[in-house]
């Protein structure tokens, strides 16, 4: 276990820089640098910039400082907010997208189980029905239409109501949180509950149940500790990669509602070739990526005692 | 997704159903537990809950969005609207625009104006929002700052008018040879390299604000990172900035005409760029100000908001690539294109959003002229859109390229307007002349980029001013410009510019710049688009606002909140 951990870690390091290696020499092949701007810069303003933050040194030569300075966890100073350094950007914003993912994930999680194992349980009745149409529309549906729409419906609300029940926009408490969070994490969820709901069904014939049902165990018994426990695996397996993709995949989201999250930062980043921010918020997602699946693979194995890590 | 098909096997364990029950409440309560801490830790994270509401009359407090992040707020180096913006609201220069964009008494008394020198009196008494007093030296020092080579401003070209500005940016000079002297504590002289009518417009701009070394000094290169690293001499200072999310301004006590000052605070609870989430927060009375696009015009009507107008400045045009391996640097080809053109046709059918202004010159319609505005004095011989004079242009071009057919590639930029336009550009050009139109659509920086290397024909351009003078519009397509994109190279339009820039006679300089602007229509330098409108809405208790071409827009520093009612 110990060295299945460790070699897992030491591929993940791999991982990374390959990540690294090939965002550095994507970004540097993209027409247009940081100081690009609307008005021209004139040739000496513009050696004076590459000269001070080193891109007039070759390219290769920039790499080996970047490999050097990635190691000790520096990513330097952001092209566009110069007078802050990148890992304090990603500090500052991550706990942000963190906090928003991790509620995302408990609506998409909970809201998956629950609606599968019902749908299963009234199989072709009205709950299956409405619930398997609800999902349809959101796996179909991309969540920028549902933040939009959230939005709007917030608004409404507001003005029927006379005060504010939630706020529209904006980031610092729980009310703030619970639309966007819940628009993230709709398509997951959606996922979640077919997924679930098909796993409930394949298990409730399988021989074990029978077996335990026959030998007498009580049903409610039967239900939590064999059906729902073996169904909950496979969604377990994809909550994983899901983590990552909503706590970092949130930039829509946060545009719209204007959470300073770091996913809005990763997009503008690239958009104003903030080549320092680029590098930084791509390692981290990287990495972070990277630690999820590990994560769920040993988590996996507990659950699961099948499962050998060999 | 195999499903059980045996009937026969029930597929519902008895029971279950309330078994799930009870899961689903402890679900509930766990997650109601889990966001309660949520709740906790979002505090920590240094932001903070939303505001009043649009207006508060008794605090004096209005609230507004951003639509970007400040990228940095120090003076030298601030290139972006937004930073202007917050800057024109923080900080003062010698002088400044008023409510009716009347240039007036900022930080300086009085002032004089030759055509080799400009002299300021400041103001005596006057106090940094530390204590600190006011004085000539600071502004040497923040100007001295912006030529710097170490400094690397990108609008260093701004200060361009004044001896030695250019030389010390190319490092050919040091600091202290720029043509700004500080005679005493509250006289400020400075020393211009060419006749400069507009230099008091200058003075009102941002990178020509004063900075105080000693507080500069301190901060350690972190000038302008956060409110903190900041000393203010503005109407307003700083009180909050948490990055990303708000950004709070508070009525300076120590500035000099504080009584003028109506608002307390100015509270930019917001940092949002979408058009929909910013009309949102308007219609729940969150925000007392919201720009319209197209698509958001209806919903205001049907709210019975009062629609404003507002011209931001800008000019819009395709620009053509004159460089000689270029098909269109054939003249008939481009003339062509110009008897195609129909500006007012793309306003009223492609663009639809009233505020716009078909284009007919680059010069637009606001700038100042002689005594008038320069386009009333100075009318464009108009341009008239005829399409078979277009296709006997086109056969000419045709003939003397050697071709049968003509490709072009069309640059713009990615997003919905743009798209819009280009789209209609193909298929007009397909249609009048048969030409083939091809799109090549990027990013901002990339199409910038592809710009200055002069990677394409065609390009959906555009350009703001910087001051208001013929001048910053006037220059554009002179051989020397560097945002000349597309090398357009005309001896005579580079001589009459000259002679408007040795020029401090206002007759002399406005003849000259209308003689550019017929020369760049005659020679298709560029093809006209149109000036851009905008359309907002604003809270009705909200007076005083001021919207402006040139300088900080929209400007709060002198609005007031009117009584409700009233």
């Amino acid at each position: 276990m110990v060295w299945y951990t460790v070699k897992r870690l030491i591929q993940g390091i791999i991982t990374v820089w390959f990540i690294a290696t090939a965002t550095f020499w994507a970004m540097h092949q993209v027409p247009g640098d940081p100081f690009i701007g609307e008005k021209a810069v004139s040739p000496e303003v513009e050696a004076n910039l590459k000269a001070r933050w080193g891109l007039d040194k070759p390219a290769y030569e920039q790499y080996a400082i970047f490999l050097v300075n990635m190691a000790r966890g520096d990513f330097g100073i952001s092209f566009t907010q110069e007078s802050r350094s990148v890992n304090e950007i990603i500090q500052e914003r991550f706990p942000v997208s963190a906090i928003l993912g991790i509620l995302a994930i408990v609506f998409a999680g909970l809201g998956g189980v629950l609606y599968g194992a019902l749908t299963a349980l009234y199989r072709n009745q009205w709950p299956d029905v409405i619930i398997i149409l609800l999902v349809i529309i959101g796996i179909s549906v991309p969540s920028f239409v549902f933040a939009s729409v959230g939005q709007l419906v917030l608004v409404t609300i507001n003005q029927i109501l006379g005060f504010t029940l939630l706020p529209v926009a904006g980031w610092g408490d729980v009310a703030h949180m619970l639309v966007p969070a819940l628009v993230l994490g709709l398509g997951t969820m959606a996922f979640l509950t077919r997924l679930m709901r098909s796993s409930m069904l394949e298990i409730v014939s399988a021989d074990f149940i029978r077996t335990a049902r026959s030998k007498g165990v009580p049903a409610a018994q039967v239900f939590s500790r064999h059906q729902l426990r073996n169904a909950v695996l496979p969604v377990i397996t994809v909550l994983g990669p899901s983590v990552a993709s909503i706590t970092t995949g949130g930039f829509v989201v946060e545009n719209i509602f204007g959470i300073p999250g770091l996913g809005q930062s990763f997009v503008l980043a690239v958009q104003q070739s903030d080549y320092g921010v680029i590098m930084g918020t791509t390692v981290f997602y990287g990495a972070f990526l990277v630690l999820m699946v590990i994560i769920v693979d040993l988590l996996y194995a507990w659950i699961d005692p099948r499962v050998r890590l060999e | 997704m195999a499903e059980v098909s045996n009937e026969a096997v029930s597929n519902v364990i008895p029971g279950s159903g309330k078994q799930l029950l009870r899961y689903g409440l402890y679900a509930v309560v766990g997650f109601l537990v889990m966001l309660f801490a949520l709740g906790q830790v979002a505090k920590c994270t240094g932001t903070r809950s939303s505001s009043i509401g649009a207006v508060d009359a008794a605090t004096g407090t209005i609230t507004l969005n951003l639509t970007q992040e400040p990228p940095q707020l120090d003076s030298t180096k601030a290139t972006d609207q937004v930073s202007g913006m917050i800057l024109g609201h923080v900080m003062e220069g010698l002088l400044r625009y008023d409510a009716n964009d009347n240039l007036v008494a900022g930080v300086a008394e009085t002032w004089s104006l030759t055509e080799t020198d400009a002299t300021f009196t400041l103001k005596q008494g006057l106090q940094w929002s530390n204590g600190a007093p006011i004085t000539a030296h600071d502004f040497v020092f923040s100007w001295r700052k912006a030529v710097d080579p170490m400094t690397a401003s990108q609008y260093a070209f701004i200060l361009y008018f004044i001896e030695n500005a250019r030389e010390i940016t190319s490092g050919e000079k040091p600091v202290e040879s720029l043509g700004v002297t500080a005679v005493d504590d509250y006289t400020l002289q400075v020393r211009l390299i060419e006749p400069t009518p507009f230099f008091l417009s200058l003075t009102a701009f941002p990178t020509y604000f004063p900075i105080n070394q000693a507080f500069y000094e301190s901060t350690e290169g972190k000038y302008g990172a956060n409110a903190e690293d900041l000393v203010y001499n503005g109407p307003f200072t700083i009180a909050q900035w948490v990055h990303n999310a708000n950004v709070r301004l508070e009525k300076n006590q120590y500035y000099w005409n504080k009584d003028a000052v109506h608002l307390n605070v100015i509270d930019y609870a917001y940092i949002l760029s979408d058009a929909n989430a910013i009309i949102n927060l308007f219609e729940s009375g969150d925000i007392a100000q919201a720009g319209l696009n197209v698509e958001l015009v209806d919903r205001a009507l049907r709210n019975r908001w009062d629609i404003r107008q507002h011209v931001d400045g800008s000019v819009f045009f395709i620009e053509v690539n004159h460089r000689e391996e270029r098909l269109t640097s054939n003249y008939n080809l481009r003339k062509a294109l110009q008897y195609v053109n129909d500006p007012s046709e793309l306003v009223n059918k492609v663009i639809k959003l009233p505020g716009n202004l078909p284009g007919a010159s680059i010069f637009p319609v606001w700038l100042q002229g002689v005594d008038g505005k320069f386009r009333e004095e100075f009318p464009p011989t108009p341009l008239v859109t005829n399409h078979d004079k277009a296709r006997e242009h086109y056969a000419m071009a045709l003939e003397e390229l050697g071709l049968d057919q003509i490709t072009l590639v069309m640059l713009s930029g990615d997003n919905p307007s743009a798209n819009k336009q280009s789209e209609y550009y193909q298929n007009k050009y397909a249609k009048v002349l048969g030409l083939e139109l091809k799109l090549d659509r990027q990013i901002f920086k990339q199409r910038l980029q592809k710009m200055t290397d002069g990677d394409f024909d065609l390009v959906l351009a555009g350009w703001g001013p910087d001051y208001n003078d013929a001048l910053t519009f006037g220059d554009l397509f002179t051989s020397w410009n560097e945002n000349n994109r597309g090398r357009f190279n005309n001896p005579e339009v580079d001589r009459q510019v000259d002679i408007a820039k040795n020029s401090s006679d206002p007759q002399t300089r406005m003849e000259a710049f209308a003689k550019v602007q017929e020369l760049l229509n005659e020679d298709v330098a560029i093809l006209n688009n149109y000036e851009r409108g905008s359309l907002y809405v604003l809270h009705p208790q909200v007076k005083g606002v001021a919207r402006r071409s040139v300088g900080p827009d929209p400007d709060f520093a002198f609005a007031y909140i009117e009584d409700e009612g009233t």
